[in-house]
């Protein structure tokens, strides 16, 4: 289909209906309630799909566990603060090995923070959130296309691995507009996932349950889902590589901050300076391995972040000592522009003895 | 010879973990005899809570997920919207519905879901060891009420049943109890109507069930019997509480 201008919060929404999503909860929370509004107004009147505005996001991520249970495809989506509501029910659809799609359009905190974009839930996001042994596959697109494309890549791995998939953007992803274009059509009939529980007709009773009082029954059920994450950490990790066949000095980034830190890169391109980009779509499964072999024709690495430094410790863990690693952020929501990174890049490209 | 009673055939072949003279196991049976009754064993999905009845897929033969504590209006929710030919129902205790679940159960009953609600109510937190409860009694002693419950810092037992009662997509809600045989067949009137209602699609279905814990509260239970008529149904009076089903009273 031809391309349509739409904010990222709407594409995200439009996308999900089109990856078959059968159940919308939400609540509304800046800056992501357009898409909230966009479930009300689209997801609602599809036949045998359902828009809640929940009572909390709380609730909104029970009801999707409550859906997920009965093989629908099922997604919430809130902002930082709600973000923090709902680990409880993910840990519990972790546990219970129960997909789910769950936005997160992050914004400045901590606590109650700003509206404004921000990456401070990197931690959040890729160690679990919630209490327990446990990772949830997180991706992190950087435009509005690839929210739309990684909304149905999220539907598609929750149900290949029977895990939540959290899709991180943020603030200014989920309300700038640029053109996307869809590339599947929305089924006729929501898809139902095999083995979900929707009463004992012609099989036994099942249950679905997270507690045990054994705790060797329980060591098993932590090392089974450790090796699920093994498999997703082997076959999954997905990034994007910038002009890094020649560079010395490599920005790693993020999401929207990725898109700030490509103007600076171009930019620095122009004047000279052989600088690249890593740019992680996973980051759980993190690319180790794709940014560790980087190191072998680059010394030196920028890791930026719009927090004050969360995602570096996973590019130090997956560098091993091979890389000069310099972290620039900016934490609270503010915004930094291109030339302000680009004043980076330089200074540190001189500092470093790059320039010859 | 004829047999005239035997086990509900929804109701597995275990022995139950509960203490003598608990309530729970009472309520298994009389909504397993239900589920028999009404023929919908194969499409009931139960929502049993954490605590006491934390282990009631090992007992009820029907398809359960175990949700998080106070959660199990949104859960019944989400399963109910998702699969809306299925029979749901929540199992909670007052912790759970009155406590931690309060905004999931109001709000469950405001839309007017679809499902029938059990709710336990034996005053105390009971598989955490005793401590109050919303519903704890005033002067009742608990492990975090050791000098009496004080309503000057501990507020008053919460009536739920009476706020549910207030909510227009709530149907029906109705206090019973299973101290005596009179009052369990009374219960399972109730139960059943309650079952009756969402398979009539008439909205959400409550049922308060006062169930004696003489365990935690350090009685026999023969004395845990008598307590549920002498003191506890004088703050939580049986009986209908509202019902707008049309049809009549569950007695």
């Amino acid at each position: 289909m031809a391309k349509v201008l739409m904010t990222g919060n709407a594409a995200i929404a439009e996308a999900a209906i089109r990856a078959g999503c059968q159940c919308y909860f939400g609540y509304p929370i800046t800056p992501q309630t357009e898409l909230t509004e966009y479930m009300a107004a689209n997801l609602s009147r599809r036949p045998g799909c359902t828009f809640i505005q929940a009572e909390s996001e709380i609730a909104a991520i029970n009801m999707v566990l409550g859906a997920s249970v009965t093989g629908a495809r099922a997604m919430t989506s809130s902002s930082s603060p709600g973000m923090s509501l709902k680990q409880e029910a993910i840990s519990y659809m972790a546990a219970s090995q129960l997909p789910a799609v769950i936005v997160n359009m992050s914004r400045g905190g901590p606590g109650l923070g700003s509206i404004a974009a921000a990456q401070s839930d990197y931690f959040q996001s890729t160690r679990g959130g919630g209490h327990g042994d446990y990772r949830t596959i997180v991706l992190a697109p950087s435009s509005v296309q690839e929210l739309a494309d990684e909304t149905h890549t999220a539907f598609d791995l929750a149900d290949k691995y029977s895990i939540p998939v959290i899709l991180l953007g943020d603030g200014m992803l989920g309300q700038m507009m640029e053109p996307v274009e869809f590339k599947h059509e929305a089924p006729a009939v929501p898809p139902v996932r095999p083995g979900g529980l929707r009463g004992a007709t012609g099989r036994p009773s099942r249950f679905i349950r997270s507690f045990t009082s054994n705790p060797a029954e329980l060591e098993e059920l932590n090392w089974s889902l450790y090796r699920r994450y093994q498999q997703i950490q082997e076959k999954e990790t997905s990034c994007e590589k910038f002009m890094t066949d020649d560079a010395q000095l490599i920005v790693t980034a993020f999401g929207i901050a990725a898109r700030i830190a490509r103007g600076a890169i171009t930019n620095a391109r122009a004047l000279g300076m052989k600088v690249g980009m890593f740019r992680p779509v996973t980051l759980w499964p993190f690319p180790k391995d794709q940014l560790k072999e980087l190191s072998k024709t680059a010394k030196y690495f920028l890791d930026f972040e719009m927090n004050m430094g969360q995602m570096i410790d996973d590019v130090k863990l997956s560098l091993e000592g091979s890389g000069d690693v310099t972290f620039y952020g900016r934490p609270g929501g503010v915004i930094p522009t291109s030339s302000e990174v680009l004043r980076v890049i330089t200074r540190l490209y001189y500092q470093k003895g790059l320039n010859g | 010879m004829e047999k005239i009673f035997t086990r509900p055939k929804s109701l597995k072949n275990a022995v139950f973990h509960y203490c003598p003279g608990c309530g729970h196991s009472i309520v298994h049976r009389l909504i397993c005899e239900i589920i028999d009754e009404l023929n919908i064993q194969d499409k009931t999905i139960g929502v049993p809570p954490p605590g006491c009845s934390v282990f009631a897929y090992y007992y009820f033969d029907v398809d359960m997920i175990e949700c998080p504590h106070g959660r199990g209006g949104a859960v019944a929710t989400g399963i109910k919207r998702a699969a809306p030919d299925s029979v749901v129902f929540t199992y909670q205790g007052d912790g759970d519905l009155a406590a931690i679940g309060t905004a999931e159960t109001l709000h469950a009953a405001n839309r007017g879901e679809n499902i029938t609600a059990v709710f336990i109510n034996n005053a105390v937190y009971g598989m955490t060891g005793g401590q109050m409860a919303p519903t704890t009694m005033l002067g009742m002693k608990t492990t975090t009420s050791p000098y009496g419950r004080d309503p000057e810092f501990d507020g008053h037992p919460i009536k739920m049943s009476e706020i549910i009662g207030q909510v227009e997509g709530a149907c029906y809600v109705e206090r019973v109890a299973v101290n005596t045989p009179a009052n369990i067949r009374r219960a399972k009137r109730a139960l059943k109507k309650a079952f009756q209602n969402q398979l009539d699609g008439k909205g959400y279905s409550l049922v308060e069930i006062l169930s004696p814990c003489p365990t935690n509260w350090k009685m026999s239970p023969v004395d845990s019997w008598k307590w549920v008529d002498d003191v506890m149904s004088k703050k939580f009076p049986l009986g209908t509480i509202k019902d707008t089903t049309g049809k009549t009273h569950a007695d």
